[in-house]
């Protein structure tokens, strides 16, 4: 057990690294996720197929694709780039904050679709219940659809959780491979994959991200089932 | 407190053109399914917007479509009771029962959470959640729910249609509580001529989405044809009545009404108080003389004001008994054997085993302001 646990500091940065660009790429991800699922489900309007494609694109093409689309538009010369970098100062290109978008940007059609799901299950009608008791919709939409999708909002949560722990080839395309900045785990076994000798660390990686991901799994189950039972939903 | 409904709006194949007036306690919206009651109850509520019309309630215009006027949902304090309760899932009951009073301005706040809580007996329900709750339970909650919002109207739509019978019973005496000790006025959807006939003060009577009829509960009931055929056998006159008298002998009371005093099987209810019957057209007899020699008890006299066919063989038969008119369902053979003609005086015979629960209830107290 201990060469498990035995790690090489850069290791262990990669995993705290890991923990860290996926914790940030599910919460930025929450509020416009929600929005778009909301949009989805709730909206009626002109291009709402376009935007459904739109929102499933990273899901469809490959990884590379959309991280080398991620360095044309956010990297340093991309228009989006250049516009955050210049007025906010928020510089994503080799940096664990681009890390960080890509794996939000491929995660994002896994968490829509959840939410989305939990919405269109919501009963409009208990909202329109509310609706007369005098709640305006924003009161309606945080009081009532907000606690009743939470299941959803979990499931969402953790599958983009989860799929950023794995994400690997826009985050490399995207802001490359450096250690201690923009090497993930999966980042990290794929160096030792590539140098002599480099088994015994790519095998631990890989343990340690399979026991990440099945925690983050169980308790997501957990938490959901918890706030299922709590709601007592017939 | 006046509702004022004058809108036309097109739905599916519904075309609903309705406007009436009403100043009741309780209004009913009676008809049969597909006459559109619930869609009219929902335009009331805010929940669908009219094509074309105006709304007004209390004063307060509510929708002008000539003025582009439509006032949101949340912002129309009227309550709103659903057939199907609606009640929050992720809140216990007592949650639900509060959510309204959040939304309601301090000043405008009248309803008192004990007094609701009280009046619809359901203390000991607060900590439940609403999936723990039985169907009649779920509907009190509702009515709660609705009430401490402190709406200025509550509207209730067929609030105990999915209910059975037993249920029913449990929540009818609420409801007339509620219509008698608070001073909100309640617009009624229902199709049963029972819970109408019980319950009502005016009722709108709707057909095919136009309104056929409205006015007074009495006024209405007298008209039979007004009733969809499956519930005709129910229909005939309400009279409010009050308490004279109990025989305790034979366990019976005695009603005194303008038709003159009718006894009912044993009621609970104080000497004096409102009592509303309704006599179902098909209970009653009639006799050309005094009959002697007859188990029936109550004998009204009177004169035949109206006779009309009713369904198949039979003839329905108006009789005025000193200002209450008395319907009675009779074969034509019947009425030719007996050669019954308009102004003829005759005698009206109901048995007093043919009151139940189902038709009679606490009446509507005598209006004090009007």
């Amino acid at each position: 057990m201990n060469w498990l646990l035995d790690l090489t500091p850069d290791e262990w940065n990669a995993v705290r690294l890991s923990i860290k660009v996926a914790t940030v790429a599910m919460i930025a991800s929450l509020p416009p996720g929600i929005l778009i699922a909301l949009v989805l489900a709730r909206g009626q309007f002109w291009g709402k197929t376009l935007l459904n494609g739109l929102v499933h694109l990273p899901l469809i093409l490959p990884p590379v694709v959309i991280g080398y689309l991620l360095l044309l538009s956010f990297g340093r010369r991309g228009p989006a780039g250049a516009f955050l970098a210049e007025h906010f100062g928020i510089v994503f290109s080799f940096r664990w904050t681009g890390a960080a978008l890509a794996c939000a940007v491929m995660g994002f059609p896994l968490m829509v679709r959840a939410i989305r799901l939990s919405i269109e299950a919501v009963d409009g009608r208990i909202e329109a219940a509310a609706g007369t008791l005098g709640a305006n919709p924003l009161w309606v939409f945080g009081t009532i659809t907000l606690p009743l999708i939470l299941p959803g909002l979990i499931t969402g949560a953790i599958l983009s959780f989860a799929k950023a722990m794995g994400e690997f080839g826009a985050t490399i395309t995207f802001v490359s491979n450096i250690p201690n900045e923009t090497q993930t785990l999966p980042s990290a076994i794929y160096t030792f994959t590539q140098v002599p000798g480099g088994d015994a660390g790519a095998l631990r990686l890989t343990l340690i991200s399979i026991v990440i991901s099945m925690a983050a799994l169980v308790a997501s189950e957990v938490l959901a089932r918890r706030v299922g039972k709590r709601m007592d939903i017939e | 407190m006046t509702v004022v409904v004058d809108i036309s709006h097109r739905l599916g194949d519904l075309a609903l053109d309705v406007r009436f007036r009403s100043a009741g306690r309780l209004t009913a919206l009676f008809g049969p399914s597909g006459s559109g009651k619930t869609t009219l109850i929902n335009v009331i509520a805010g929940l669908i917007r009219p094509e074309k019309g105006r709304i007004e309630a209390d004063g307060r215009v509510l929708v002008d479509t000539d003025a582009g006027l439509f006032v949101q949902k949340h912002k129309r304090r009227i309550g709103m009771v659903f057939q199907d309760a609606r009640l929050f899932p992720h809140m216990s009951v007592a949650s639900n029962l509060r959510y309204g009073r959040w939304f309601t301005p301090t000043a405008e706040r009248y309803a008192d959470i004990d007094a609701v809580v009280d009046l619809l007996g359901i203390g000991p329900l607060l900590d439940r959640r609403p999936a723990k709750l039985s169907g009649g339970e779920k509907q009190r909650v509702a009515i709660g729910r609705a009430l401490l919002a402190s709406p200025r109207l509550l509207l209730m739509d067929e609030p105990l249609a999915s209910l059975d019978e037993a249920r029913k019973a449990e929540i009818l005496p609420y409801i007339e509580r509620l219509r008698d000790e608070t001073k909100i006025p309640i617009v009624y959807v229902s199709h049963s001529v029972s819970e109408v006939a019980r319950l009502a003060s005016d009722i709108v009577v709707l057909a095919q989405g136009k309104v056929a009829a409205c006015g007074p509960t009495g006024a209405i009931m007298q008209r039979l044809d007004l009733l969809p055929a499956e519930e005709r056998g129910e229909g005939g006159a309400v009279l409010d009545t009050a308490v004279l008298r109990h025989d305790e002998v034979f366990g019976m009371t005695v009603l005194g009404s303008a038709a003159g005093e009718i006894r009912v099987p044993h009621l609970a209810t104080p000497v004096g108080a409102p009592v509303r019957i309704r006599i179902r057209a098909r209970d009653v007899m009639i006799a050309t003389e005094q009959p002697t020699s007859l188990s029936a008890l109550n004998i009204l006299p009177g004169t035949i004001v109206a006779i009309a066919p009713g369904q198949g063989p039979t003839v329905e038969i108006g009789i005025d008994c000193n200002g209450a008119t008395v319907l009675a369902r009779i074969t034509e053979q019947s009425r030719q054997t007996l050669k019954l003609r308009l102004g003829r005086k005759v005698y009206a015979v109901i048995k007093t085993v043919s009151f139940d629960p189902a038709n009679m209830s606490a009446g509507l107290p005598v209006e004090a302001d009007g």
